[in-house]
């Protein structure tokens, strides 16, 4: 609501016409020929046009052993989206881009094939030729089939626009990350699966060569082993070691810690059986000390359908063999998951950049308003996530804190390297140097911890020495439900005092796991175990700041880039910067404080104010201090507003603080940062675009309120009605169409408390007091029935806290209104077509007036007297003066803005747990007939 | 059709813009007490009493007790001297119990089963800190729940109205008989009470109705049949008597309609109210004021409502608030009138109604007194429309407002929405101060 999409299209456009008429026209020769594609009817702020394909989509792809990179799968699915374009090249040149630190087999020094729980690698990739730009998501899924067990997949995010990429990288980042998590899990499962079998197929070929070995002994009493008999006890000893190896394999996939999960807020379903398998994993021991007993009673109880095979002695990989489909890879209910994410995914990126940012900014502007929103705002998108708890949480713990974490972090050298070559270079591959900066930290780390407990670890030490040697970037995963179960700093409080095997016997499986399993964190992500995890959330911003300084440096520069529509990028920069520096309480201490100042035309201040919108939207990175949630956004707003309070400038360009305070937070966090290629996963996705439902009931209710005030003349005392909390009933006998005018009428109901709009569609029996107080919005049904008659006998006995809308008769009965504000509201002549359009243009004028309302709530000396000694009377004066002069309040309006005040003051005052009594608050004023 | 008067949707002097609604109840609701400055109670049919909060409509506490409903309630607010002063109220019930409940800690007290008829009123004679119970007979009680002394059985009907009068006396309104009683100290003990009847009064066509203590020197009563009796109240003698609460000769053409449909509720006194002036009647759907110098009905509104008025009471601004059976409250203002046309001017005319029995009807002439006094009326200055069934009763809060009770369940407190809204402003900026929001920044 903040700044529509169309309406910064449309002030763009002004404003360049404007800059023609001031510049002399350019010489021919200079002159830029038109915009090619103009004729195609596509604007020219999509950059479709250049490119192959006719929208984002989603792109997944392997690079198969068998025949290299090929792509999957798209969403959505539709050959037409991606067109002309060439997959498999792109298929191609995303996987070669994979910076995943993979690394399985046979780790030098380790007796056993080592399972790495990769980190997923991030990389935005593009390619100007093809007109296509790419967040490109590697991870790597496991098969038992596959060479080195592992299997590179990618997910990506193709859009024509590269700022759409880059800006949203952070969002893409944590919306893929999910995906990814959720085929991972499924594929741990799988996989998991895939080894039981195949150690009972191990097992019974075991048994079956034992026992050939044995009739062979039998039979052969010549005293010499032949031949045949050696090759025999061979393949049995490959055999046990094989099934060593496997089980191996099975403990180390079962020892992927829940963390990963639980941070990314992703849960997806957990099969029960997940729990048996987990319980039953738990009384039969992987790890157990003899290993020529394998699990039998395991895999018998929980598997008993499956026959085992006997394995042949050298079972080749070969090329004919057919690989998995991912779908066989994952468990198909987490494939369902992943691709409903995908979707998600494709929905919530789809459509322009602009729009996006914009988008993201409100929201993130809208939960701030904790004082206000909740009047005309769906505020339920607010309870969706908490992602600023994490930051208040971190702000609780101090911010020293965080500041000494982001030094450290700033210390290494975390920068996108290839950021200099950007604009020659066909594609952008930042390179991941985190590593380096891990692994220099590491070893010191985890020796000193291991030190400690050398003696337990002793058995442990090829894997250790693995892990470490290795120095990648492991991730301690975790597949087992009991994983869960174990609390973050339980978990990790624990890691260094790890039990001995026997003492990790006597629990279930997932606890017995984590003392092996700390090992691993222990030597690969030292840092992170030291972290609390509150602060955790809050360093990938400190990430962010390091490309800050490289913007100087001719780096990435997408301010000026970004806005072809822009003329002049120098002097965008340096206001932005200007711009940036301007506090909100500065800019307001500016202002001389002036009582009597009274407030110009507000319409008109507003058109200029707003008419030209010179910076971009910029991603909103709420990790700013001055713009934490909470009441007192703006330090000064909430209790010194007596300075500015009256200053005209301030109550209609709320505009500007939200801008400077925008810039405020995007120099820190500038754009270039999304270009960075942070590792984390837990980056929280600042904002969440409204499910799909709510933006059509918006565009239909938008459109029935424009149908409304078009169609009905007295369309304004029936919004004032709304407007000043007097109870609107809808009376008709059809009730399709009282439920439309109610849909209609419903965008103009302030809201009385945080969860629902009180509107009541349909009501078919006689009205009471008790629904007055509950709803304000009431569509009636008429009837001619007796009970009809009790209906509308309750209506005359409560018209006076009545408005009544008779849909039949198209007449309406309610007090007169003589105000302006709803006349700016519902404009029977407006321009506006679209329902949405019209619906943020309502959206709009109403956040004008509960700015209004706000400042009139929150006005100390407007409801207190100034001194003890002042009588009432001059308080209410100058109550009603303030409402007049300085709100620019005309007659009704001001009932509006006391209504809204009262619903504010309410909204305050109520303690959260508490309900508190709906008050009915009413005016003995006359109501009129309006007709048609 | 209906003579009532009506007031537009325009009511400058209402001061009523705010309402709560307080649900608990789950019947009639016909009593409410106050307790203190901010608290009161409610009480009806459900059996169930509850305790409000005058003020944010909160509630307090819930009383079960009673098994069948309300009969009587009556504030007590004891001192022991010893102990600090603790909020109690009396119930009594149709169940054939009295119970005592403490408003401080929402408990019951103690609980009284011993009685053979059903307690219809109750009082609390705090002078001598005891509380009487009026039923089948009358008994006294100290607040210890010790029966004092009891009367012998009166009649099935029992008392319906008990009043206190000077003297250790109360006045109790049996049928058509007004008895009045003496509580006298026994010989026999430091606490020990006797009651005596002194006199029975038996001037009343009907059943009293309605009993109402005026000052220490007058109380008036009022029957089934709208006479109205001024005592005095120290020898129970008749000072005077008001019986035809009807004026024929103003609305002659009217008359026989109205006559047919007549029925005696119409001129039964139903409550009654006064100031050290007047004695306010509430008699059928009519409000009397009647003076009690000039010994004569200064003003009337003859059909204040639609039907009955249940409860009136006196404001100290002038003013009258009334309740009826037609679900509505109303607001009045007793103005004086510089001249007086005859046609309007209600005036002191009585005419008695025989109500069927024919030896009575407009036998009795009409007085007139036509006086050069200052002449009354009461103008409508608002009304209070909510309720969807009869408002049993009011409470009048002064500035927190007015509490009214209905037969639709509901309580509803009335409140003056300009003063609400500046407390809740208040309540604002005291929690932003608290919340440390409001550091000024200048």
């Amino acid at each position: 609501m903040i700044s529509a999409p169309d309406v910064v299209a449309f002030t763009r456009e002004e404003e360049l016409e404007d800059d023609l008429y001031r510049e002399p026209p350019l010489p021919e020769e200079y002159s830029v020929p038109l915009f090619p594609f103009a004729g195609q009817g596509a604007n020219p702020w999509a950059k479709v046009a250049g490119s192959k394909f006719t929208r984002d989509f989603i792109l997944i792809s392997e690079f198969s052993e068998q025949v290299g990179p090929q792509p999957l799968l798209t969403i959505p699915d539709d050959a037409k989206v991606s067109g002309t374009f060439d997959l498999n090249y792109f298929s191609l040149r995303i996987m070669s881009v994979d910076y995943q630190a993979s690394f399985v087999g046979h780790p030098p020094g380790s007796a056993y094939p080592k399972l790495n729980f990769v980190e997923d690698s991030k990389v935005v990739l593009g390619d100007s030729k093809e007109g296509a730009f790419a967040y490109v998501h590697h991870l790597t899924l496991y098969d038992l089939e596959a060479r080195g067990f592992v299997r590179p997949f990618c997910m990506a995010y193709i859009s024509a626009d590269e700022h759409k990429i880059m800006q949203q990288f952070q969002e893409l980042s944590a919306e893929f990350s999910k995906a990814s998590e959720c085929l991972k899990t499924g594929n741990r499962k799988a996989f998991a699966n895939e080894l039981e079998k195949k150690l009972k197929d191990l097992d019974y070929t075991r048994t079956v060569l034992h026992n050939e070995t044995e009739q062979q002994k039998k039979a052969n009493d010549k005293g010499y082993y032949t031949t045949q008999a050696i090759e025999k006890a061979n393949e049995l000893a490959s055999v046990e070691k094989s099934i060593i190896e496997h089980q191996d394999l099975l403990r180390q996939i079962r020892s992927y810690p829940y963390r990963k999960l639980k941070e990314s807020e992703f849960h997806p379903y957990e099969p029960e059986c997940a729990l048996d398998r987990a319980d039953v994993g738990g009384d039969q021991d992987p790890t157990a000390s003899d290993p020529a007993e394998p699990g039998e009673t395991h895999l018998y109880t929980h598997m008993p359908s499956y026959t085992p095979k006997l394995i042949k002695a050298k079972s080749a990989k070969c090329f004919d063999k057919k690989l998995k489909t991912l779908k066989e890879l994952c468990d198909v209910y987490f494939f369902t998951q992943t691709l409903d994410q995908l979707h998600h995914i494709e929905r919530t990126f789809r459509g322009d950049v602009c729009y996006l940012l914009t988008e993201q900014i409100s929201r993130a502007l809208l939960k701030q308003q904790s004082v206000t929103n909740f009047l005309f705002e769906d505020v339920s998108f607010l309870d969706e996530k908490p992602p600023e708890k994490q930051y208040r949480g971190c702000q609780g713990l101090g911010q020293d804190a965080i500041d000494e974490k982001c030094s450290e972090e700033s210390l290494a050298p975390k920068v996108v390297i290839s950021l200099g070559s950007y604009k020659s270079s066909v594609e952008c591959v930042p390179i991941k140097m985190e590593q380096e900066m891990e692994d220099s930290e590491e070893p010191k780390m985890s020796e000193s911890v291991m030190s400690e407990h050398q003696e337990n670890l002793d058995y442990l030490d090829a894997d250790i020495k693995g892990s470490i040697s290795s120095g990648e970037s492991i991730e301690v995963l975790g597949t087992e439900k009991s994983g869960s179960g174990l609390t973050k700093s339980e978990s990790q409080a624990s890691l260094p005092v790890i039990p001995s095997p026997q003492a990790g016997r006597s629990k279930v499986g997932s606890r017995r796991t984590v003392s092996e399993d700390s090992i691993e964190v222990l030597s690969t992500c030292p840092s992170e175990s030291l972290i609390p995890e509150d602060f955790k959330a809050s360093y990938p911003s400190a990430i962010n700041e390091e490309p800050y300084v490289d913007d100087e440096e001719g780096g990435l520069r997408f301010t000026p880039r970004l806005n072809p529509g822009v003329d002049d990028g120098q002097d965008d920069v340096s206001k932005q910067e200007s711009l940036v520096q301007v506090d909100a309480a500065c800019c307001i201490g500016k202002e001389s404080p002036n009582f009597l100042e009274p407030l110009p035309e507000l319409g008109q201040k507003l058109c200029e104010e707003d008419g030209v919108v010179r910076i971009p939207p910029q991603p909103y990175r709420p990790a700013e201090q001055g713009l934490r949630g909470g009441f007192p956004s703006h330090d000064g707003l909430s209790g010194g507003l007596l300075p500015y309070e009256l200053d005209s400038r301030y109550l209609t360009g709320s505009r500007e603080v939200s801008k400077s305070s925008l810039d405020e937070c995007s120099d820190s966090t500038s754009y270039i940062s999304s270009a960075a290629s942070t590792c984390s996963d837990r980056t929280p996705s600042p904002a969440h675009l409204a499910c799909a439902a709510g933006e059509r009931h918006r565009k239909r209710a938008g459109q029935n309120a424009l149908r409304f005030i078009r169609q009905y003349p007295f369309a304004h005392p029936a919004i004032y009605s709304l407007l000043s909390g007097r109870t609107l009933v809808v009376l008709g006998e059809d009730e399709a169409m009282v439920k439309k005018l109610v849909t209609a009428l419903s965008i103009f109901v302030p809201n009385c408390g945080v969860y629902a709009k009180p509107v009541k569609h349909w009501v078919t029996s006689p009205l009471h007091l008790v629904d007055f107080q509950k709803w304000k919005l009431i569509g009636l049904q008429r009837t001619v029935s007796p009970a009809g008659v009790n209906v509308l006998h309750a209506l005359s006995r409560y018209s006076r806290y009545l408005s009544i809308l008779d849909a039949d008769s198209k007449t309406l009965r309610c007090p007169l209104y003589k105000g302006t504000v709803v006349a700016r509201l519902a404009d029977h002549r407006t321009q506006i077509k679209r329902g949405s359009t019209y619906y943020m243009h309502v959206q709009s004028i109403l956040t004008q007036l509960c700015s209004k309302a706000f400042l009139f709530t929150f006005c100390h000396h407007l409801h207190l007297p100034i001194s003890e000694r002042e009588p009432e009377e001059s308080v209410v004066n100058r109550r009603i003066n303030f409402l007049k002069l300085q709100l620019g309040l005309a007659n009704e309006d001001i009932k509006i803005v006391q209504y809204l005040a009262e619903l504010l003051k309410l909204h305050y005052i109520q303690e959260p747990g508490q309900g508190g009594n709906p008050l009915l608050r009413f005016d003995y004023v006359p109501s009129f007939l309006y007709k048609i | 059709k209906s003579s009532v008067q009506t007031i537009g949707e325009e009511q400058i002097q209402n001061p009523y813009t705010e309402l709560l609604v307080l649900k608990g109840h789950q019947d009639i609701v016909r009593f409410l007490v106050q307790i203190d400055d901010c608290r009161f109670a409610s009480a009806g049919d459900d059996g169930i009493i509850f305790l409000w909060n005058a003020q944010t409509g909160e509630k307090l506490h819930e009383f079960h007790g009673h098994t069948h409903k309300i009969t009587a309630i009556a504030p007590f607010s004891s001192s022991d001297g010893t102990e600090e002063e603790t909020d109690l109220i009396i119930t009594a019930s149709a169940d054939r119990t009295v119970i005592i409940w403490d408003c401080t800690s929402g408990r019951q007290v103690q609980k009284v089963s011993c009685f053979h008829s059903t307690v219809k009123c109750l009082t609390v004679l705090q002078r001598l800190n005891v509380w009487l119970s009026g039923g089948s007979d009358l008994c006294v009680w100290n607040r210890k729940l010790d029966l004092l002394c009891k009367t012998t059985h009166l009649t099935d009907a029992g008392i319906s109205a008990l009043v206190e009068l000077p003297k250790n006396c109360v006045a109790a309104a049996v049928g058509k008989e007004l008895i009045i009683f003496r509580l006298s100290a026994s010989n026999n003990g430091s606490e020990g009470w006797n009651v005596l009847e002194v006199k029975c009064l038996v001037d009343h066509q009907d059943n009293i109705s309605s009993l109402v203590c005026v000052n220490d020197l007058t109380f008036v009563t009022g029957s089934h049949v709208g006479e109205l009796i001024v005592w005095d109240a120290l020898d129970w003698t008749k000072q005077a008597s008001e019986c035809n609460f009807w004026d024929s000769s103003v609305h002659p053409d009217v008359q026989p309609e109205i006559k047919l449909s007549q029925s005696p509720n119409e001129t039964s006194v139903q409550h009654l109210t006064s100031d050290e002036e007047c004695v306010f009647a509430a008699v059928g759907k009519g409000i009397y004021v009647y003076n009690l110098q000039m010994k004569r009905v200064i003003a009337c509104q003859r059909t204040a409502h639609d039907s009955s008025v249940l409860h009136i009471e006196k404001l100290p601004n002038r003013q009258l608030i009334s309740c009826s059976e037609d679900g509505s409250v109303r607001i009045w203002e007793l103005r004086e009138k510089q001249q007086l046309p005859a046609e309007s001017v209600p005036t002191g005319f009585f005419n008695m109604w025989g109500f069927g029995r024919a030896n009575k009807q407009a036998s009795q002439a009409a007085k007139k007194m036509q006086e050069n006094t200052p002449m009354y009326f009461l103008e409508l200055v608002g009304d209070l429309i909510g309720h969807s069934s009869a408002v049993q009763m009011f409470l009048y809060f002064g500035e927190l407002g007015l509490a009214t009770c209905s037969a639709d369940h509901l309580i509803i407190l009335w409140k003056d929405g300009e003063r609400e809204s500046s407390l809740r402003s208040l309540a604002l900026f005291k929690k932003l101060a608290q919340n440390g929001d409001l550091q000024l920044k200048f």
